[in-house]
């Protein structure tokens, strides 16, 4: 699948095109199939979004949404090394794929 | 230390408010990201792997226990509480929000404080040698000379829109403790055969993709001439610079290609046109910034330690240095605890710190290149209640220069340009020597972990080196040896096919071990490597 990531205008924030608008959270992250290239446009022009890009991601077996390179997975999460500043995440396997 | 005039101050001041209205304008909408860009990287605000991160410049590593205590609040304040203490003796905040960065530069500028040329393609904080104006060794204080280059560099016209970033860093001494010849430009402050005070120049140095040595270029500048000579260095840079590459666009390949003999050839040309023309700043100029710099007014007292405690006699033996004063030493403060974050400092261990500071040496800090703190001038009598207080914060690591002390980059935790981790296998190497007691067996041996090609952790001067790389989406690192950023400067060499995490803490191990078993008497590391060779590491890595 293909899914749209950025950082947040104001806060830097990662974030995830969930369709509608940009969630914190990767899991939220949809199939944008051939229309990437056009939200992106949309999205960037509207001053919504930094940088925004597609990555390439799959969804595991329990619904987890799990980007294919390692950078995308570390953004997914936080900083590997302080846990304790991570996205909430209702993925209680979420570290172990992470690398 | 160097305190703002009514002109730096209204000057700094005047770019908050400029970058508020810049960042105003991108958060209505009215600036594009490629429009904003530039804007913000000339305030130090880039964008990294999860936020901004905003890097505030310290003037050749020297702040006081106020700017100390705002770095403290603004970590509180505007970030997560914590701040990353850099090898170019900076500090950055990871998590700061756009909409808060112009309230950040405000409150730095409050106590003389800026984050202006901490990025972009022109000549970045000037760095110095940590025991600056303590020093037993040092010719003279380099802190007046490093404080007139920063003030000749900021908003020069001429070098806002360098071919490339540049870096320079002023040392007065032999030693060199400031990775001075791996600069761009890297000056020594000597006296000559007269007495006189003057600049030895060495250009073309680096780390990077492409890492150099800087050669000589200059034996002697008279002082009243520094700032024309290195105005001549950079006007030559900045005409034949490549602007065509960016990968060929430091100063170390032109002065390569050029051949170094041309490109002095060049930069005298200049000189001698730029010494006609005027210049150099007026003597007064340099005056007026050296009376900031007279000694504290250091007191006799005692020059003996009780080192009746085994815990604050090591931490004696490996974090304090010389000083001047014989009733006084310098203190290294480590921002490596075993199992830490290399260059991490809480907002509380940053208060703990200025009270420190405040009480025991003279309002005076430092940041070292590192990742650690120092206390310049604590008298000998005091050394333990510092110690105390150091140790009840986590901050007395008896650590400086083992294998514990690492340099390590964000990496890929943090960075939007590395490929992989640095700081975990920081945590595990000195987890793993503290757990076995070989740190103290090991001695000196510096190790320098940088999370991609661009090598801000010094792979490539460490004794031990290691380079992360992305092997088919996979973090990899390769180890290379030999490395050093000392006054006997050298380039480590790669020991040759790359290893995984575990593969390359295992390989770490494994030199060490052939360290230990090959040293001669007295012999560290990088001495027992340059008479032994790379050989006996391959085979003991690859046999």
């Amino acid at each position: 699948m293909r899914i749209l990531t950025g950082n947040d205008l104001r806060s830097g924030a990662v974030v995830w095109w969930n369709g509608s608008g940009w969630s914190l959270f990767v899991d939220d992250a949809v199939d944008v199939g051939d229309d990437a290239e056009e939200i992106l446009a949309r999205e960037e022009a509207a001053r919504r979004v930094n940088v925004p890009y597609a990555i390439e991601a799959s969804i595991d077996e329990a619904g987890h949404v799990r980007p294919a390179h390692i950078k995308d997975r570390v953004r997914a999460l936080g900083p590997t090394v302080r846990r304790d500043l991570a996205v909430p995440t209702a993925d209680k396997t979420g570290w172990d794929w992470v690398i | 230390m160097y305190r703002y005039d009514q002109y730096d101050q209204a000057m700094v001041e005047a770019r908050v408010e400029e970058f508020r209205d810049q960042a105003r304008r991108r958060l209505e909408g009215k600036l594009s990201e490629d429009q904003f860009k530039p804007l913000r990287l000339m305030n130090g605000l880039y964008l990294q792997l999860h936020a901004y991160m905003l890097r505030v410049a310290i003037p050749y590593g020297t702040l006081n226990s106020r700017q100390m205590e705002a770095l403290a609040m603004i970590a509180e304040k505007y970030d997560r509480g914590y701040g990353h203490f850099t090898t170019r003796q900076n500090i950055q905040y990871n998590w700061i929000r756009l909409e808060d960065a112009a309230d950040a530069l405000a409150d730095l500028a409050s106590v003389e404080m800026h984050a202006i040329q901490t990025s972009g393609n022109c000549i970045r904080n000037i760095s110095s040698d940590h025991f600056a104006g303590a020093a037993a060794d040092e010719v003279i204080d380099p802190r007046p000379y490093a404080e007139l280059l920063r003030q000749w560099s900021s908003f020069h016209p001429e070098f806002t829109y360098l071919p490339r970033k540049f870096k320079i860093a002023v040392i007065a001494s032999e030693k060199d403790r400031a990775a001075m010849r791996l600069h761009d430009i890297g000056i020594r402050i000597v006296r000559n055969d007269a007495g006189e005070v003057g600049a030895q120049f060495y250009a073309g140095g680096g780390m990077g993709r492409t890492p150099m040595i800087a050669p000589l270029i200059r034996d002697f500048v008279p002082i009243d001439q520094m700032i024309t000579y290195a105005e001549a260095a950079l006007r030559v840079y900045n005409r034949y610079g490549r602007r065509d590459n960016k990968y060929k666009a430091r100063i170390k390949i032109l002065v390569h290609e050029l051949g170094a003999e041309e490109y002095i050839r060049q930069v005298e040309e200049e000189f001698a046109h730029l010494l006609s023309v005027g210049v150099e700043p007026p003597r007064e100029e340099l005056a007026r910034i050296a009376a900031h710099f007279t000694d504290p007014p250091f007191a006799d007292g005692p020059k003996t330690i009780d080192r009746s405690d085994p815990d604050f006699a090591l931490w004696v033996d490996r974090n304090t240095h010389r000083h001047k004063h014989d009733a006084y030493v310098s203190a290294v403060i480590s921002l490596k605890p075993v199992g830490g974050i290399p260059g991490d400092a809480t907002a509380d261990q940053m208060r703990i710190v200025a009270r420190l500071a405040k009480l025991y040496s003279f309002d005076e800090l430092r940041v070292m290149h590192t990742q650690n703190l120092l206390l310049p001038h604590v008298a000998i009598k005091d050394l333990k209640a510092v110690w105390t207080a150091l140790d009840a914060a986590g901050l007395g690591a008896p650590n400086m220069d083992t294998i514990e002390d690492i340099i390590a980059c964000p990496g890929l935790d943090y960075c939007s340009l590395a490929n992989a981790r640095s700081i975990p296998l920081a945590q595990r190497i000195s987890e793993r020597f503290a757990e076995t007691g070989r740190t103290d067996v090991v001695g000196e041996l510096k190790l320098k972990i940088s999370g991609c090609i661009n090598a801000c952790g010094h792979h490539h001067a460490g004794h031990i080196g290691i380079l992360g790389v992305d092997k088919k989406g996979v973090e990899n690192y390769q180890l290379s040896l030999g490395g050093s950023e000392a006054e006997d400067v050298s380039l480590a060499k790669i020991t040759g096919p790359g290893f995984d995490e575990d593969g390359v803490i295992a390989a770490v191990e494994k030199v060490t071990d052939v360290y230990l078993a090959a040293r001669a008497d007295g012999e560290r590391f990088l001495d027992t490597y340059r008479r032994i060779g790379m050989e006996p590491f391959k085979e003991a890595l690859y046999g």
